[in-house]
């Protein structure tokens, strides 16, 4: 017994193990037939409890046009401001002057998904996704093409805007 | 060989073929209902993915510890490392051999079979396995089997862990094993034999015995618990302070077939707790049991099930509601409590059953029951009032004591 600790008599039902077991056994006992909360995944992916965040930040779509061009000019302010250098840019020119992207890949390995692409995007062409099923059999599947990029349906992400931070 | 020894044989064979198919289907289940109870108590759904609800969860568990590499600790002592699953997962298996599980059953043959000959059989054929008369100190004996088994795996491992879980499955089996059997003493007293049959006419003709031996009966289910290493005495595996004790170092199937022991033993404890004090087959308010048919011994086989899984289940309820005792707890209470308790209820019930049947002259099997129902009552009650002070597993008498004692000083 350590010095000066002071022990305090308390009731019996408060130290009592015989009543606090049985206690116990009748609450596990009702937790039994309370309604179930595990999300039956695959098949359920959102429930009225929970839903994935519209501000999301998952793997990147790039939209494209109405004739299905996309909708990048190739000006190469993403891959500038990428932290984490995963996106490559090597811009092309058409015979209108018209840039455009020879090759877009962006390595979603590397990617921080901090989102500062879709941000910093002038044309609103690069995008990160609401989007979390991202498994695959190889490595070399997760450096994603502008074909991927464009081919992408999941909506995309509503960054956190400053000027209306509660998202109303 | 007699027509007669070939239809014994053949009985026989198809009655272990019953009972270890049933045992064993039943362990594998049992894993399953194990995870779905502590599932449901958790709000969540369990495994309901392979098959139908999940029921064939246990075969692909079974398939994956079947694939599984078996490693190999290098300093392990390579023959007991082999031998210490085996060793704790025979005996858990033998237990069930001993014991009636249901009515016993009509069977009267008389044919022949190609080159085996005539099989014959009359009367009436118990409905256990092997009808020992000793049948009691068997399954006390064999089950102490099953504490080498994880002392051997915890020792032969070589590793730290496995060693302190293997160290502490022996002592606290052997602890537990004292009280275990002491527990068991007046069930012996008021039936008058040792043989499972003869305990459960017993009971058919006076009350279960869970009326008369209520203290009996505690006794022998906290130590069940102990025995089978259960929550929330499940120290000598303890997967957050050994990692999980004595099998450590398994993986694969050496792994199940701890497992497998596991709750083998559960189903052995829940099994003798239903045939000493819960009337084994019996059907309760009825004769018709009693009378041999085939009705009745499918009736009787059902409420045997019932009981059991009545235990079964009161074990994954205690395992999902308790927190584990501290060492020193299940220490003191194997050996402070329970054993003195065993023991002075041996001598109450000694006591009561010479009042009863010489001293007042009862006769009925029924009124002596009764009558040792009552005297249990009081029993009860101080028992419990004692283990409600708390003074039992929490020690706070010795605290207050203690803080009485440095005041005065």
């Amino acid at each position: 017994m350590a010095i000066g600790v002071k022990v305090l008599k308390r009731p019996d039902r408060e130290v009592s193990y015989v009543r606090a077991t049985l206690k116990g056994m009748a609450l596990t006992f009702r937790h039994m037939f309370e309604p179930k909360v595990t999300m039956q995944y695959p098949e359920q992916k959102s429930t009225a409890e929970w839903s994935i965040s519209p501000r999301w930040r998952g793997t990147h779509r790039m939209l494209t046009d109405e004739q299905g061009r996309s909708k990048c000019v190739a000006c190469g302010l993403c891959p500038q401001i990428c932290p984490a250098n995963c996106i490559k840019l090597v811009p092309g020119e058409d015979e209108a002057g018209n840039r455009y992207p020879l090759i877009y890949e962006i390595d979603e390995f590397r990617c921080v998904f901090c989102g500062y692409c879709q941000e910093v995007c002038p044309e609103e062409a690069i995008h990160v996704g609401v989007h979390f099923e991202n498994a695959e059999y190889s490595r070399s599947r997760f450096v994603y093409d502008l074909e991927r990029l464009s081919s992408q349906t999941h909506p995309v992400s509503t960054l956190w805007d400053p000027a209306d931070p509660r998202g109303e | 060989m007699t027509p007669e020894m070939k239809g014994f044989l053949l009985l026989s064979i198809l009655k272990m073929l019953l009972v270890f198919t049933f045992v064993l289907v039943g362990v594998a289940l049992l894993t399953l209902m194990e995870r779905k109870v502590s599932a449901w108590m958790q709000n969540r759904r369990g495994p309901n993915r392979v098959g139908f609800a999940g029921l064939l969860q246990p075969a692909a568990d079974g398939l994956k510890n079947i694939l599984k590499e078996e490693t190999f600790p290098a300093q392990a002592s390579a023959l007991l490392f082999m031998l210490a699953p085996a060793i704790a997962f025979i005996p858990a298996l033998m237990l069930s051999s001993v014991i009636p599980f249901a009515a016993p059953f009509p069977a009267e043959f008389d044919f022949t079979m190609g080159p085996l000959g005539r099989f014959v059989n009359h009367g009436v054929v118990p409905m256990v396995v092997a009808d020992v008369p000793i049948g009691f100190l068997f399954v006390i004996a064999i089950s102490s089997i099953g504490v080498y088994g994880i002392a051997l795996a915890g020792w032969s491992s070589n590793s730290k862990y496995s060693l302190l879980g293997g160290l502490r499955a022996g002592a606290q089996m052997i602890s537990y094993e004292v009280a275990m059997g002491l527990s068991l003493i007046p069930v012996l007293l008021l039936s008058g034999n040792v043989s499972f049959a003869h305990i459960v006419a017993e009971q058919q003709k006076s009350l279960w015995y869970v009326l008369p031996l209520t203290l009996s009966f505690f006794v022998f289910l906290v130590s069940g618990f102990a025995e089978t290493n259960r929550l929330p005495f499940d120290l000598p595996e303890a997967e957050s302070e050994l990692i999980a004790g004595y099998h450590t170092e398994y993986s694969a199937m050496k792994f199940s077939m701890f497992f497998i022991a596991e709750y083998a033993n559960m189903c052995t404890v829940s099994m003798m707790a239903s045939t000493l004090f819960f009337g084994g087959w019996d059907i309760p308010f009825t004769a018709w049991d009693q009378t041999p048919g085939v009705a009745q011994t499918v009736a009787t086989s059902m409420v045997f099930f019932a009981k059991v899984m009545g235990f079964l289940f009161l074990f994954m309820w205690i395992r999902w509601t308790l927190p584990r005792f501290r060492y020193d707890q299940l220490m003191a209470l194997g050996w402070k409590v329970l054993m003195p308790l065993a023991l002075g209820y041996i001598m109450v019930v000694g006591l009561a059953i010479y009042v009863i049947e010489t001293v007042l002259g009862v006769s009925s099997l029924r009124a002596e029951g009764g009558l040792l129902f009552l005297v249990n009552l009081p029993l009860m009650f101080g028992v419990f009032r004692l283990l409600d002070r708390g003074a039992i597993i929490g020690g706070s008498r010795a605290r207050v004591a203690a803080a009485r004692v440095s005041r005065a000083a």
